[in-house]
């Protein structure tokens, strides 16, 4: 059990990736404290080149670039964690319910998915949104819900099996509800590989709501996420300019920070943990 | 194997059915209708009512739901809301764009990607094996669009050689409209190969630890003969299933790029009517992108069925 302490050992990477993801957690906690200059000022000409004054230089229409996207990450983080903890908490109950439920609830919810996942999400959350328009909630709950169905089906996989272990069977004979037996029997072993699932699913809705933003569906002007700032800067290429790649780049390193940790965990918890017998 | 492939075609047709259903559905749930939304709050209760009888919105949902169906299959897709014309005309040569420029991608992208999962199967840990790794990592983590403008940038801005806007007119020979779709078709390449690539190499790799490969090394064979000629034979179906979902997934991530390049298609159409809820055309694309989604997730499938001897004994 002592093993246990060491199991947790920071790799470089994953290290390099904590602490960009509590960078980027950190700016966006105390976005007002460290912009330079108010983000929906316009201060300068538009599209100026990086300097002492504006770091990453001024936007479309004069705006500097720094404090827009310092604040661009308050909803950029937010709106992807809260979408995919909507994700997760359909998708695990749901899974849960239907791994321990008669074959009727898991017949009826795994076709339904099987269908929900036939169409491409993309093009599935551009239709709910031509129906509902875009807003904030909207967007939470077009993206948590189409992505639980990915949840669902781990979810349900992983507590089929362990549904069909003797401790599960026990507390069924014990006579426990199914709610318990989703949450104390089900849900702690079923953690380790949700939790690496959840940082997956985070960046996958995380780049998948810049997408919706940068194709004009997404956030709403005069609120910007880093997708809406990629879109509104976007003519700045064909001058040569550089100014849409600063919200760009700020995206990807967040994704592969992510990735970075996701990764660290998933190598600790596919180890063999000793105690089985084949291997 | 021939019940098992019909089977699987059937099961296609039922969950495209089911879809068209929940496509269908999906436009029905707006609260109010279509007719008040187009015609906004100040509409007269006549003139609702006359427009909704003009759309139809008077008829109860499953026959709506029939016609709208029966009509599709006939070609007919309805009238837009916004211009009054067919959605059929406005779809049509859109659509033969994006399968244009969806094919050609996908003419770089599957040689492409199996050519370096090989190479970096037989190579392994070498420097094209690494290479690959790297550049899959960067390709699953950066944005679809940012991969664009990034070949944009280098290509359009500084270098000059090639237009950083798809733009087809119908004047064009086919030398010119591959040059003009030679960005976004490595922009959509860039999106799917690294999956394919990574996938090929793994499922060799996997497949080097069987019995049967040791005896074609004892036998004095090189890694390259047999991997080529032993190996790669039982991973076809894999690789097949990883290359389908991967074209399914260009179908979609087309809508991104042909955003990011002005491409006259479908991915456009459908963004620009999703904008101006014009919910006839939304309709229409959804259920083309679903369609192609769909079929392509069957075919791969079938012929991982058909590819794979040990599936068709066992299939039900």
């Amino acid at each position: 059990m002592t093993r246990s302490k060491h199991k947790y050992r920071l790799t470089p990477s994953a290290a390099l990736g904590f602490g960009i993801i509590a960078i980027y957690l950190l700016v966006a906690l105390f976005a007002p404290w460290l912009t330079p200059h108010d983000p929906l000022a316009s201060l300068g000409g538009a599209w100026q080149a990086p300097s002492r004054a504006f770091p990453m230089g001024t936007d479309s229409v004069g705006r500097d670039m720094l404090s827009r996207i310092i604040f661009g990450a308050r909803l950029t983080l937010g709106l992807s964690l809260a979408s995919t903890v909507l994700s997760f908490v359909t998708g695990i109950s749901t899974g849960f319910l239907a791994a321990v439920s008669n074959r009727w609830v898991d017949g009826a919810l795994s076709r339904w998915v099987d269908i929900m996942l036939s169409i491409p999400q993309l093009i599935f959350a551009l239709i709910i949104i031509s129906v509902f328009g875009s807003s904030t909630a909207v967007l939470i709950t077009t993206v948590g819900l189409l992505d639980s169905t990915k949840v669902f089906r781990l979810a349900r996989s992983l507590a089929k099996d362990i549904a069909a272990m003797e401790f599960v069977e026990v507390a069924r004979l014990r006579g426990e509800g199914l709610w318990w037996i989703m949450r104390r029997e089900i849900l702690p072993i079923a953690s380790p590989p949700l939790i690496s699932e959840f940082g997956l699913r985070y960046c996958f809705n995380f780049l998948f709501i810049a997408g919706l933003s940068f194709l004009g569906l997404g956030v709403q002007p005069p609120l910007a996420d880093w997708g809406g700032m990629v879109r509104s800067n976007a003519g700045a290429i064909s001058f040569g300019l550089a100014a849409p790649f600063f919200p760009a780049l700020a995206l990807a390193l967040m994704t592969i920070a992510v990735n970075l940790v996701v990764d660290w965990f998933l190598a600790i918890h596919a180890r063999p943990s000793g105690a089985s017998a084949e291997m | 194997m021939f019940k098992a492939i019909v089977s699987r075609l059937a099961l296609g047709m039922v969950t495209l059915l089911a879809v068209t259903m929940l496509i269908f559905a999906a436009t029905e749930v707006l609260p109010g209708d279509v007719a008040t939304a187009v015609l906004g709050q100040g509409a007269t209760q006549a003139t609702v009512a006359q427009y909704r009888k003009q759309l139809g919105l008077d008829q109860p949902a499953p026959i709506r739901y029939w016609r709208w169906l029966s009509g599709t299959l006939h070609g007919n897709f309805g009238t837009s809301m916004t211009n009054q014309l067919p959605v059929a005309q406005e779809v049509a040569p859109r659509l033969r764009n994006t399968l244009f420029l969806a094919a050609f991608s996908a003419l770089i992208a599957v040689p492409l990607s199996i050519a370096l999962g090989l190479l970096s199967a037989i190579h392994e840990n070498g420097l094209i094996d690494r290479g690959t790794n790297v550049l899959a990592v960067f390709a699953i983590s950066f944005p679809d669009f940012f991969i664009a403008y990034i070949l944009i940038y280098i290509f359009s801005s500084r270098l000059g050689l090639f237009p950083s806007l798809a733009t087809l007119s119908s004047g064009m020979s086919l030398a010119q409209r591959i040059h003009h779709i030679i960005l976004p078709a490595v922009a959509l390449t860039a999106l799917v190969t690294a999956h394919m690539m990574r996938t090929t190499r793994n499922t060799i790799l996997s497949e080097m630890s069987k019995p049967y490969i040791e005896t074609a090394f004892l036998k004095g064979f090189g890694r390259i003969r047999v991997i080529v000629r032993h190996a790669l034979p039982n991973v076809w179906a894999p690789i097949i299933t990883v290359v389908a979902l991967n074209l399914a997934y260009l179908v979609v991530g087309v809508v991104v790029i042909e955003v990011v390049f002005v491409y006259p298609g479908i991915g456009q159409l459908m963004v620009d009517a999703v904008s101006k809820r014009d919910l006839p055309v939304v309709q229409a694309c959804g259920l083309i992108f679903s369609a192609v989604f769909v079929s392509l997730n069957t075919l791969s499938d079938m012929l991982a069925l058909y590819a794979n001897p040990r599936l068709r004994r066992g299939a039900r």
